[in-house]
């Protein structure tokens, strides 16, 4: 028999090297799995993760790894706070999109008159819905102990039957010849979210991001509320003790995440994807999750995992076009990280032992 | 009656670290005889009937079984022997029957209707009247215990262990119980029957041993002594002369009045009205049997269950709606009895985890930001201070011993100047020696002007520190007595849940 046996420390060291191992692990099985079905692996790896740095097109994939990164990282770091506290938000795609279809209403509410004052509301009005789309679940967690991760998870097809109802009905372009799908934004100037700096992808969700990773550092380790929501997830009686109220934690970090998640899909639907469309959801609530986790719930590793991550949404799409590698190749790539990462946590907590039959 | 002993138990010893839980432990039991283990908590009882049921084993001493040595791996093959044992907590499935979990229970149910009929036939047999397709969920406690032991009869068992069978049983089904234990002793079977009320035990129990801080302290017959003489053995006689002095009790700091809140789960015990006042200078002891509202009291005190205004006032300031945060502020300030996980975060430093309590006090904690630098200090104050063994504030919690950790929490308590500390259970599991430093520090902090609760299971401890003593049984905390004075009699019948002397008093 084969038996898990806790280990009575874990190594810090192993900590930060687990999520390398789960990179390296995944292009090691990703390219068995390439060679299997007839590519070459190493041109295959090489192009998901090397060229799209630092090959021929990488004058235009480089600055798409900002903006793929951008609402990962922002997403992110919503849910890696509620994580820390035990507390499960797996809905932030459908924060994202309730949030993009807020923000996009107030532009075209707007529209076409121009003002400074546009954008900002956009990003208020896209945070305030992501934050009412989190509140549900929270809502319906302290009143009545419903599960938040079920109801955050169901609320995303709910959020996305909104969507379409939005891009083929309220919101629809009266002038887009019976196209289904809002104004585009970004040819509305006091709407758009353009790029800052030319050449580099740097939009306002990037500068949201950033601030997003300094911010949550900040009330992770020097904030009382951050030292709480730690306290929570590690020894709940414990964090009672110290005078937190459940209650107020849930709905702080499902709102928190929501309202983030939100802002990405409004910075997301002002610039990059330009209008509502019933496909305005990508994706990116659920991958973010598996950023949170890479990058150890750590604002500093969410940075970094939420760049890998985007480099394999970037890679995945240069490898259909050079090597007709099929679509779904990103998200078995993002499937194995999470599965690696998840197998050699285990193996950093636990330890394999032989029960020895008595 | 009592023949030949069937159970023997030659020189036991079992040690937990900063415990010595079973020391030289002899005893036997005959065959048709109802035994009685007595004792308070922490007596070392329950350990003792869990190495004959092969849940723990035992570091020194043999037992035997009918003759054969006894050294069950487990339970099932304590089972296997002839020992049965009933728990004080249920093991039942509320969702399914009363068949459904007895055959849960076994190696090899047998098919359904035989065992129904069998259900029937023991319950009719031993007078546990009991219907085999009713559902768990809708017996009553009593009735709940009826299945776990015709469970165990089910079995034949030559042993049978009671773990403080009554303590969930209105007095009639407690009646009821004892016509079936003494059915069965009378068919041979040999019970073990644990408990600390004084006045079941002297009127059904033929033998009692009686054990102390792990040891075998007499062997008796019940019904020859009074609940007086046997309370006496209980506690032991000896009593330690402490210092008192340098403490006089000054103003009110403390009053709770008609605090009453349901119980938080389904283990948890609802607190019944229950009134006190603590004086500067005073310690207060509140003596009692685990699960009887201590965690409940120390929580409703500390903040952590909301009690409505008007139940608590501190320094005649209504706290009792108040949260933890504001409690602490006006100085009410608590240790609960679990370290790891309640009082402390396993995996936090020590400097991290003065923060849980002393943000509001010691100003660790300015506009919600926290000054780490300060927490640093503070950290390193209460290991000076109270002399904890620690490589440095930066150790996490969990790397400490018990008595380590014990006297750094209640050091982080102290130090932050409390007008009233409340402590449950502050010297369990904690070495002699650090249990006496941190009894020590209690009775520095009243005689600076400070009110202490202790709340323990410790009678020793209660009777050494405390001024006024009081009994919480199911809740309700009896009127406090001056322990001066208090004969030991008087604490073992306040102690067993003797309501009549909460009538009496009253």
């Amino acid at each position: 028999m084969i038996q898990l046996v806790p280990r009575s420390e874990v190594s810090t060291l192993w900590q930060f090297l687990t999520p390398v191992l789960a990179v390296l692990a995944t292009m090691v099985a990703g390219g068995l799995l390439f060679w299997v079905m007839g590519y070459d692996p190493v041109a295959a790896i090489k192009t998901i993760f090397w060229d799209p740095l630092f090959g021929m097109a990488s004058s235009y994939s480089r600055p798409q790894l900002l903006v793929k990164a951008a609402p990962l990282i922002l997403i992110a770091s919503g849910l890696a706070i509620g994580f820390r506290a035990g507390i499960w938000n797996i809905g932030a795609e459908g924060q994202y999109i309730i949030g993009a279809i807020c923000g996009a209403a107030v532009a075209l509410a707007a529209y076409p008159s121009e003002g400074m004052w546009i954008f900002p509301a956009m990003v208020v009005a896209g945070a305030a819905g992501g934050w009412a789309w989190g509140m549900i679940p929270a809502t319906l967690r302290n009143w009545f102990g419903a599960s938040e991760i079920l109801v955050s998870l169901m609320l995303v097809y709910v959020a996305q039957r909104v969507a379409a109802w939005m891009a083929f009905g309220p919101m629809k372009n009266p002038e887009g010849f019976g196209f289904p799908g809002s104004r585009n934004l970004q040819q509305y100037p006091s709407a758009s979210n353009p790029e800052l700096i030319a050449g580099t992808g740097t939009h306002w969700g990037v500068v949201a991001a950033a601030v997003a990773v300094l911010a949550t550092w900040f009330l992770m380790s020097r904030h009382i509320r951050g030292f709480h929501i730690r306290t929570a997830g590690l020894a709940p009686r414990a964090a009672r003790f110290a005078g937190v109220k459940p209650e107020t934690l849930v709905a702080f970090c499902l709102g928190l995440s929501g309202a983030l998640a939100g802002m990405a899909g409004l910075f997301e639907v002002a610039g990059p994807a330009g209008q509502i469309t019933d496909k305005i959801g990508v994706g990116y609530g659920f991958t973010a999750i598996i950023v949170a986790f890479l990058g150890r719930l750590h604002p500093v590793g969410i940075l970094l995992a939420g760049l890998l991550l985007a480099l394999t949404y970037i890679g995945g799409e240069l490898a259909q076009l050079m090597l007709n590698l099929p679509a779904a190749t990103v998200q078995v790539f993002q499937g194995m990280m999470l599965f690696f990462l998840l197998g050699f946590d285990l193996l950093t907590r636990f330890k394999i032992q032989r029960r020895v039959v008595a | 009656m009592a023949g030949a002993a069937l159970f023997r138990a030659e020189g036991i010893g079992k040690s937990y670290p900063g415990v010595r839980a079973n020391d030289d432990v002899s005893f036997d039991v005959a065959a048709g005889e109802i035994h009685a283990l007595l004792g308070e908590n922490g007596a070392g009882k329950s350990t003792l009937v869990k190495m004959i049921y092969g849940l723990v084993r035992p570091d020194e001493g043999a037992m035997t079984l009918a003759g054969q040595p006894h050294q069950p791996a487990d339970p099932r093959e304590a089972r296997s022997q002839g020992v049965a044992m009933v728990f004080q907590h249920f093991s039942l499935f509320d969702a399914l029957t009363v068949a459904e979990n007895i055959a849960l229970g076994m190696e090899n149910p047998p098919a359904r209707r035989e065992l129904a009929a069998r259900i029937a036939k023991v319950s009719q047999e031993f007078g546990l009247p009991l219907n085999p397709a009713r559902r768990i969920v809708t017996l009553s406690a009593g009735e709940r215990q009826r299945v776990e032991i015709i469970r165990c009869l089910l079995q034949n068992p030559r042993l049978l262990i009671m773990d403080e069978p009554t303590s969930v049983l209105t007095p009639q089904e407690a009646e009821l119980l004892f016509a079936t234990l003494r059915k069965l002793a009378d068919q041979g079977t040999a019970i073990l029957y644990i408990s600390h009320k004084l006045e079941e035990i002297r009127a059904h129990c033929d033998r009692a041993t009686i054990l102390r801080h792990g040891k075998v302290v007499d062997s008796c017959d019940p019904r020859a002594h009074s609940a007086r003489e046997l309370a006496a053995m209980m506690v032991g006689g000896e009593m330690r002369l402490i210092d008192r002095t340098g403490r006089q009790a000054g103003d009110v700091l403390l009053e709770v009045r008609g605090l009453s809140l349901p119980a938080p789960n389904a283990e948890g015990t609802a607190l019944k009205n229950v009134s006190l006042s603590l004086r500067a200078g005073e310690i207060l002891g509140i003596g009692g049997v685990a699960g009887n509202g201590q965690e409940e009291l120390l929580a409703a005190l500390s903040g952590e269950m909301r009690s409505a205004p008007g139940m608590v006032a501190l320094q005649g300031r209504d706290l009792g709606g108040s949260g933890p945060v504001h409690r602490r502020k006006a100085g009410l300030l608590t240790a609960p009895e679990d370290r790891l996980g309640h009082a402390a975060v396993p995996d936090f430093s020590l400097t991290e985890n003065t923060l849980l309590t002393a943000g509001p006090r010691k100003g660790l904690v300015k506009n919600g930001l926290i000054d780490r630098a300060a927490a640093k200090n503070f950290a390193e104050a209460v290991i000076k201070g109270f002399d904890v063994r620690t490589p440095g504030p930066g150790t996490a919690a969990r790397a400490l011993s018990g008595g380590n950790l014990q006297k750094f929490v209640i050091g982080r308590e102290v130090m932050q100047n409390p007008v009233v500390l409340v402590v449950n259970q502050p010297t369990w599991g904690v070495d002699a020696g650090a249990a006496a430093s941190v009894r020590q520090s209690l009775l520095d902090l009243a005689r600076s002007g400070a009110g202490v609760i202790v709340i323990s299971q410790d009678l020793d401890e209660l009777l050494e520190l405390s001024d006024r003593f009081c009994a919480l049984n199911e809740g309700r905390l009896s009127d406090p007595r001056p322990t001066e004075g208090l004969s030991l009699d008087e604490i073992g019948l306040m102690l067993g849940g003797a309501h009549g002397m909460e009538v009496a008093h009253i």
